[in-house]
């Protein structure tokens, strides 16, 4: 009952299925005709592209010899993939090409210019080609656009994720330099911080100086931000609620170096900064800490 | 389970011992409140630093103690909150406030301390 099924839905399905098997091949033997063709042309070609490149401005990171010598490899393993219908080559082309074009500057939206570019001459070259053949010229299209659309995806795509695992890895970089956190006196710490801060740091400070708190039986904190040059309101209400969970383990928090801009922020975006003690500058807030815990910095008397 | 209270010159010290029920802490405050005028306290210490969980019933239980006692005439410090309950909480918005709080017990009997010199 089951075989007898299966059978008929065999049958049923072999019409389709056979001019399926047509228009592939079709398409691959029109494939074929096309990577020839771009074979033979490939010096023409090419030198289009790269006069388009140029005309267009992009990759200006890159001399013209530089171009040249990068079009021609990516022409190159363009025409491969068109040819084999396998990515894998050109993914790696890509990821490698990303990886030396990225620290020179060069941005995603040329990277995907340029190969839509070469896809362009191509198909402008393909109507050169079969213009008084509308029927194949149609028909060469068919075959082409899928593979060219697919060239252009996998390039652009490595290149974003290229781009990705750089920036992560300079955010790893980033974290690693740990925020210390440091004892200038008994009972007081400094927590001088640097750089951006993220969510994620802001969490990894915020346990740090609990910590430090804790061990170092601290009583007074100062923050220092001079090095920060930004802050959204997700930090900024971050360090407030570090100023409050310090204060419940016994601490008082003194933040210096708000930054002008900084400043300007925090009041434009209406952060509750009541609770917050600031000083203009590091020296002010350890003076201030100082007195808090009773110190009193006096001069010595000049030696005879 | 009670939470023991301890008298030492005039300080009462309550130590938590572990997590506590809403009913442990309603019985603790008013425990509290009763004996810090008939033992002429004149602070209270919570400790609670084997807490390991801050909800916000505890946390305001422990501001309405510090409150309740400043009506009665005493101080109240908490101490010995530890540093991931700290960031939880006020990461919950129970950020004790007008409440002394301090590191241990240590600092908080020196606060104290200081605050009755300061008064008398």
């Amino acid at each position: 009952m089951l075989r007898r099924d299966v059978v008929s839905r065999d049958l049923e399905m072999g019409a389709p299925q056979d001019s399926e098997l047509v228009r592939s091949e079709g398409a691959s033997e029109l494939l074929r005709e096309l990577v020839s063709h771009l074979r033979q042309n490939r010096t023409q070609l090419r030198e289009e592209w790269t006069g388009r490149i140029s005309e267009t401005r992009l990759l200006t990171a890159m001399s013209n010899d530089e171009i040249f010598a990068e079009a021609t490899s990516v022409y190159d393993s363009y025409v491969e993939a068109l040819e084999t219908g396998t990515f894998e080559a050109l993914q790696a082309y890509a990821r490698n090409l990303s990886e030396r074009i990225i620290p020179r500057g060069v941005e995603t939206h040329e990277v995907v210019g340029i190969v839509l570019l070469l896809r362009d001459v191509l198909a402008r070259s393909l109507f050169a080609k079969y213009q008084s053949d509308f029927m194949k010229l149609n028909r060469i299209l068919d075959a082409y656009e899928p593979a060219a659309n697919r060239i252009a995806n996998t390039v652009a795509v490595g290149f974003v994720q290229e781009r990705e695992r750089v920036i992560r890895q300079q955010q790893e970089a980033i974290r690693e330099l740990s925020t210390p956190v440091l004892q200038v006196r008994e009972r007081l710490l400094i927590l001088p911080i640097i750089g951006v801060i993220d969510p994620q740091r802001a969490r990894q400070l915020t346990e740090q100086l609990l910590r430090g708190i804790r061990t170092n039986r601290a009583k007074v904190v100062v923050i220092d931000i001079t090095g920060v040059a930004a802050m959204d309101v997700t930090v900024a209400n971050h360090l407030v609620q570090t100023v409050e969970a310090s204060r419940l383990l016994g601490a008082t928090v003194i933040v210096t170096g708000l930054s002008p801009e900084i400043a300007q922020t925090l009041v434009t975006i209406g952060v509750d900064l009541g609770k917050m003690n600031t000083v203009g500058d590091l020296q002010g807030g350890i003076e201030q800490a100082e007195r808090l815990l009773g110190y009193k910095v006096v001069g010595l008397p000049e030696q005879a | 389970m009670e939470v023991p209270v301890l008298k030492q010159g005039a300080v009462l010290i309550a130590t938590f011992q572990a997590a506590l029920s809403d009913a442990d802490l309603k019985q603790l405050r008013s425990h509290l409140i009763e004996q810090v005028v008939r033992l002429r306290s004149r602070g209270v210490i919570v400790d609670v630093t084997a807490m390991d969980v801050m909800d916000s019933f505890a946390s305001r239980t422990l501001r309405e103690i510090a409150h309740m006692i400043r009506l009665r005439g005493a101080e109240t410090v908490i101490v010995g909150i530890q540093p991931e309950v700290a960031f939880a909480m006020v990461q919950l918005g129970l950020t004790l406030e007008g409440v002394a709080t301090a590191l241990d017990l240590e600092e908080g009997l020196a606060y104290l301390n200081n605050r009755f010199e300061n008064i008398a």
